[in-house]
């Protein structure tokens, strides 16, 4: 049990808070999203001398609650980078398993594949792609997708290609388990530890990524309260209405941070060899 | 070479699929006929796949067609920028290198120490930071309130300041966390032993013997964190107005200015690619058994 939650870690908690927050948002926002508020324009968060409890962070141009926006985006940013997450998992696993059990033209393809996604400055890939093809949602998780499943492909070929190697594999093809059989019975559960602390990580890197997309303006596209695009917003601000981009900030490193931190924590507790070192 | 045709036909294809230039370009009460003229004048009335043929024997001439925002050969415009993106990139580098290697030395050698777990955070930290948000923070700080450093633009040494820091406090902290493991392995091998055995000073021990060993993995890091840092450096170049390619490529989307945006992806693809082979290059010398391997 100790070591359960040790694995967990604060991380793990912050993550887990970001999450509840998220989908708890519109029960725990002050306001709702389609709030204007003129009269209550750029009005500054409550430790300021001005600042009032109505609108604790303070609101942004258009008098729109910023408490109630970071809340929301936090839907958007979770969402978006954890349906990415999710399906580059599934994608990259299942070709991960197809590139180390199979071996031959099927694992030289696709690692050529990789090589050829991994030989380009990604994120500019991801700007010319979204700059393209119009921002969605739809399109944002595809791009992000684009650049994750090439980390699992890549994990999963080394372990499965270390798994097929030991004796309960052979064991299973001597008792004449079919190749299905072996793969998903035998090498798949190998596989999950590794896919599980790889996702922590990749999803504080998808969070990064579409906030910066989103600042751009090739993200998220507004009125969709999103942090990076409310960063974006308050940018002309910031000499004035420093709040307006310094609090989604804030959530995208907190989050960002739980997300490493719960990575760090689960690599530790998965791998005994790590245990102890910090 | 493959993975840079694979890069153009990808591009061309968005940039085909994202709709017609006739249409986005000239004003909306422009005749058929003049679309088409327009058409006709940069050869978007061929079939796709002889564009693409026509395109890429061009660009291997060297020729990326003409800008349709400036009417100038694209590479050109492309290329005035260069210089702003290298500089940014290569201070950044720098600062990341000079900052991230020490301090994951100094944290391998105090290993558990408090300056170690300070490392650390600082590490774990620099990895969460956005570089954009760092950006405004510091614009905020060291230009707003205290005025010690100008708001953004080109010109001098104070200008490049705070995009190369944002830009490369991400590199440091990497190269940080790195150094810090590779020494951690290094300093447990056999050679270090003998080193202290024979009396040499601690410095010597470790930044010749332990450092020396550590620095291939760090240098692979840097190569393949190039691309991430020129993909940054598109975003910190428009945070701080950096007239670099990366706010020359946003400008190019906005003004759909395709041959532009094609020309500068490619050339920073192109670069990119360039720069990991003449890592390759140097691994040899920095591991003399690399070469006996190829060889």
């Amino acid at each position: 049990m100790r070591r359960a939650w040790r694995a967990i870690g604060v991380g793990g908690g912050v993550v887990t808070a970001v999450v509840l927050v998220a989908a708890l948002a519109p029960l725990l926002a002050p306001h709702g999203l389609g709030g204007f508020d003129l009269a209550h324009r750029l009005a500054p968060p409550i430790w300021s001398e001005r600042g009032e409890w109505n609108h604790p962070l303070g609101t942004d141009t258009l008098g729109r609650d910023i408490l109630s926006r970071v809340l929301f985006g936090a839907r958007t940013s979770l969402g978006v980078a954890g349906a990415a997450v999710v399906l580059a998992a599934v994608l990259g696993i299942v070709l991960g398993l197809l590139s180390g059990y199979a071996g031959s033209w099927a694992d030289a393809l696709i690692m050529r594949l990789a090589d050829v996604q991994l030989s380009f400055p990604y994120l500019l890939l991801a700007i010319a792609v979204m700059a393209l093809l119009r921002p969605s949602l739809l399109n944002l998780v595809i791009v992000l997708v684009l650049r994750s499943w090439v980390v699992y492909a890549r994990l999963i070929r080394v372990v499965t290609l270390s798994a097929k190697e030991r004796e309960f594999v052979m064991a299973a093809r001597a008792v004449g388990s079919g190749a299905a059989r072996i793969l998903f019975r035998h090498i798949a559960p190998n596989v999950v530890g590794p896919a599980i602390v790889v996702s922590t990580f990749q999803l504080a890197e998808l969070i990064i990524v579409e906030s910066s997309l989103s600042f751009l303006g090739l993200g998220v596209q507004p009125p969709t309260p999103s942090w990076g695009g409310m960063i974006s917003e308050g940018r002309e601000y910031v000499g004035t209405a420093w709040w307006l981009s310094a609090i989604p900030g804030l959530a995208i490193v907190v989050t960002v941070l739980g997300a490493n931190l719960f990575g760090d924590s689960l690599r530790r507790s998965l791998d005994p060899r790590l245990r102890g070192v910090s | 070479m493959v993975a840079l045709l694979g890069v153009t036909c990808v591009a061309f294809l968005l940039v085909s699929l994202s709709g017609d230039p006739a249409f986005i370009l000239l004003p909306p009460d422009a005749g058929a006929e003049q679309r088409a003229a327009f058409r006709h004048l940069y050869g978007l009335d061929r079939p796709l796949p002889v564009q693409y043929a026509s395109y890429v024997s061009h660009v291997a001439r060297g020729d990326f067609g003409r800008s349709f925002a400036f009417g100038r050969p694209a590479i050109e415009v492309v290329l005035e920028r260069v210089p702003a993106t290298l500089l940014l990139t290569a201070t950044a580098v720098a600062l990341g290198v000079a900052i991230g290697i020490p301090a994951g030395v100094v944290a391998a050698v105090r290993a558990g120490t408090l300056g170690d777990r300070a490392v650390m955070a600082m590490v774990l930290l620099g990895q969460s930071v956005p570089t954009f948000w760092l950006g405004l923070l510091m614009i905020r700080i060291f230009a707003v309130n205290l005025r010690w450093l100008p708001v953004s633009g080109y010109g001098g040494v104070l200008n490049l300041v705070m995009p190369a820091l944002a830009l490369g406090l991400y590199l440091a902290a990497l190269l940080a966390r790195l150094t810090r493991s590779e020494m951690l392995e290094a300093l447990a091998q056999d050679y270090v032993r003998t080193a202290r055995a024979k009396g040499l000073s601690e410095r010597a021990v470790t930044v010749v013997h332990a450092l020396k060993n550590a620095l291939l993995p760090i240098v692979t890091l840097i190569g393949l964190q190039l691309g991430a840092l020129l993909g940054g450096a598109v975003v910190t170049e428009t945070v701080f107005a950096w007239p670099g390619v990366g706010t020359l490529i946003l400008d190019a989307i906005l003004r759909k200015d395709y041959p532009v945006l094609l020309a500068a992806v490619e050339l920073v693809a192109a670069g990119f690619i360039v720069i990991n082979m003449s890592l390759d290059l140097l691994y040899g010398y920095l591991d003399p058994r690399l070469r006996l391997a190829r060889t």
